[in-house]
């Protein structure tokens, strides 16, 4: 496919932004200065400053003499790639692949991009239309290389470079459009040559040896003959659709209806790569120039449309359209291999790595978050706490057995609580105790079982552990912490079934 | 003439179970959930599954017993597969104490959600799905629309739901079953000192075209067993312990 590219150039792109900033400077020459070298000099001139003759780089002093009621601000630095960038984003509603070229430039890659506009010229019209609407100053132009896009934006008078007209297109142009540094431009004027033509047809390694390799390779570039690469301000993901709308969208039906199509399109291809999604993020750019995300996490790779739609149900009502959105993007930054495997008819319940269960789990986690749906898996440790570890996944497995020969509370408090007790003799179960102001008097118990501290975790005192049975029936772990000469405390730390 | 009377109402007995939801699945009948011969209690002689059990409690003890008992049902459940999601406000069920029922405590997901709103939602998310061995889940109120929703649920999806309901305020629901499960004081085998196996009192206050009944159960080996000598409380006092 043949490669398009447009380069967008913006004249007067700082001080448009400060005349947008304060619109009583849109009728008055100003320019932007920086102190260097103990004193003033004028960065940026507005297009009304530079009709009356100042030129950036010129001294403050001497621009004011030129133009007694000059008004002076002070140039913020970085402001320019700042710029650039943010509107570079909102350029993606255009294509994809957008970049920036300081000072100044915006290059997009929108190969194949234009056939949505209808051709080369209403797209490039909307684009300079749009962006003249917001404030700047901008000349663009389309061709099939980067190089000659960016010449004829700066230098050119047509700016739809038809494929295959870029070396006509070329000729005419002046030495500088071909973004060269200056000390060549001045050799190649000083030898006369003035236009591009006038050297084009030269032998390569002539010009080679007077003028570097720089000249050749700027040549290459803007022919053709030699690729350029783009740093795109966002970079590409791999598994991403995108939807553009003649209309903006306001409706939550319009926003259904979009993901959708997305989702439908980007889960065909993921199952023809035999892929599925971990993660998605639905992007919507609003026409205010927002752009708005919410983001879906699976539990095991997943490329079933209805299932992912409605991940995205519980959270599209936070989507707020506002005037409307222009463009939908969804993408799926990580991406697992997912066979799709044949589900058996038969098989009347599901194991853990059912695809059902885990969609069920991704629904819950969807709408009360993943921290709070928990798996445990035996550890080995009697510390009763220490006892289980969360599972990170619904496929981990169990690396020990879970313990049957010592009897475990069917509920355990998560911090044992303080008990009052009245114990005869050391190591004897207590004969009652009062818990919650009820006082328990203990007809059967079972123990004590020691359970040590382990001093390489944590150090304290040991626990005595003893499974009691009141006067009612009711059947209590307590523990003594401590020894019985020694500073002790009783506690009650779960209930038997 | 009577034995074809009696005849004719057992038939339409049977006739109206279908239609109140009751559909037995070729391989459930019979199924007594390990009650042995409790399930005469039940309506088709077999532990309803595909239906929501509601147990009432006043402590945590109670709770504990209650989870006990359906612990020991689920894993007759389980025992043919499946994964069963338990939902509850805190984290107080110790899943180790499981496997002393006959579960497998990784095939046990547990979800952790405070609000009564979200646990209800999250309940009737996973009677909707079929497969799911069990789903148990602790809260207080349950009105009656949820509860006829989640009956919806299961006669579609063919799950069984058990509800622990802690001092519940509204009776009005749904449910096809409801127990009261107590402890009751255990029983060592020639009255050595020391606790015995779980024992419970087990009431059946409601149960759908069955009749309710009262017994008493105990866990031992791996399945319910039925008590018919209480243990005497001990009057003597405090035994020697082990």
């Amino acid at each position: 496919m043949c490669k398009r590219f447009v380069s967008i150039w913006f004249r007067y792109l700082v001080t448009d932004w400060f005349a947008l900033r304060k619109p009583q400077l849109r009728n008055t020459a100003f320019v932007l200065c920086t102190p260097s070298h103990g004193r003033m000099v004028v960065t940026a001139a507005n297009a009304l400053a530079e009709a009356q003759g100042i030129q950036s780089g010129m001294v403050l002093a001497d621009a004011r003499a030129i133009v007694p009621g000059l008004q002076v601000l002070d140039d913020k630095p970085e402001l320019i790639d700042k710029l650039l960038r943010r509107i570079a984003e909102w350029c993606i509603r255009f294509t994809p692949f957008a970049a920036i070229d300081p000072p100044g430039g915006i290059i997009l890659d929108v190969s194949g991009c234009s056939y949505l506009w209808g051709g080369d010229e209403p797209y490039l019209n909307d684009i300079i239309n749009r962006l003249k609407s917001r404030g700047y100053t901008v000349r663009a132009a389309i061709a099939d290389t980067i190089g000659t896009a960016w010449a004829t934006s700066r230098y050119g008078l047509s700016f739809i470079i038809h494929p295959g007209q870029q070396s006509k297109a070329l000729l005419s142009l002046p030495t500088a459009a071909l973004r060269l540094d200056a000390d060549t431009i001045d050799h190649l004027h000083k030898l006369g040559l003035r236009q591009i033509k006038d050297f084009i047809g030269m032998p390569r390694s002539a010009l080679r040896r007077r003028f570097g390799n720089l000249i050749i390779m700027r040549l290459n570039q803007a022919l053709g003959l030699e690729e350029e690469i783009i740093q795109t301000v966002q970079p590409i993901e791999p598994f991403s659709e995108r939807l553009p709308c003649l209309e903006p969208i306001v409706t939550a039906t319009g926003i259904e209806i979009a993901l959708q199509r997305l989702l439908e399109v980007l889960c065909q291809r993921l199952q023809k790569e035999q892929k599925g999604l971990r993660v998605a993020n639905f992007k919507c750019y609003r026409v205010d120039g927002r752009i708005i995300q919410i983001q879906i996490a699976t539990n095991s790779p997943s490329h079933n449309v209805k299932h992912l739609i409605k991940l995205f149900e519980i959270k599209l009502p936070s989507i707020e359209p506002d005037l409307g959105i222009e463009l939908f993007v969804l993408e799926a930054p990580t991406v697992e291999d997912h066979a799709s495997s044949q589900q058996k008819l038969w098989e009347a319940m599901w194991g853990l790595d059912n695809n059902q269960l885990s969609e069920l789990i991704d629904r819950l986690a969807g709408k009360v978050g993943l921290n709070s749906i928990r798996r445990f898996l035996p550890e080995e440790h009697y510390w009763p706490e220490r006892s289980i570890k969360q599972a990170s996944s619904l496929h981990e497995q169990k690396t020990s057995e879970w313990k049957l020969d010592r009897p475990r509370p069917m509920q355990l408090l998560t911090t044992p609580e303080n008990i009052d007790v009245t114990a005869p003799v050391p190591d004897y179960p207590p004969m009652n105790f009062r818990y919650k102001g009820k006082i328990h008097k203990i007809i059967k118990a079972d123990g004590p079982e020691r359970i040590e501290q382990e001093w390489w975790i944590q150090e304290g005192q040991h626990r005595d552990y003893y499974a009691v049975e009141d006067e009612e029936g009711c059947r209590y772990w307590l523990f003594r912490s401590g020894h019985y000469d020694e500073e002790y405390k009783w506690f009650i730390h779960g209930f038997f079934a | 003439m009577n034995t074809t009377k009696a005849h004719t109402i057992e038939q339409l007995r049977k006739d109206i179970l279908p239609l109140q939801g009751f559909k037995p699945v070729a391989g459930d009948s019979g199924f007594d959930g390990g009650l042995g011969f409790i399930k005469q209690a039940f309506p088709g002689a077999s532990f309803p599954l595909a239906a929501i059990h509601e147990f009432f409690c006043t402590g945590e003890e109670d709770v504990s017993a209650s989870a006990g008992f359906i612990a020991g049902i689920v894993s007759a459940i389980m025992r043919k597969g499946g994964v069963t999601l338990w939902i509850c406000s805190s984290q107080m069920i110790f899943p180790p104490a499981l496997k002393a029922f006959g579960i497998e405590p990784d095939k046990i997901i547990f979800i952790y959600l405070q609000k009564e709103k979200e646990i209800l939602w999250a309940m009737e998310e996973a009677l909707k799905c079929e497969g799911l061995a069990a789903v148990i889940a602790q809260t207080q109120e349950i009105s009656f629309t949820a509860s006829r929703r989640f009956q919806l649920a299961v006669e579609q999806s063919r799950v069984t739901g058990f509800i622990i309901r802690r001092n519940p305020r509204n009776l009005a629901t749904t449910c096809v079953t409801r127990w009261k499960i107590t402890p009751l004081s255990t029983n060592t085998e020639n009255d050595l000192p020391g606790l015995g196996v779980p024992r419970w009192n087990v009431e059946l206050l409601k149960v759908r075209n069955g009749t309710p009944g009262n017994w008493q159960l105990e866990w031992a080996k791996g399945r319910f067993r039925h008590v018919y000598k209480l243990a005497s409380i001990n009057s003597e006092g405090q035994r020697k312990t082990g």
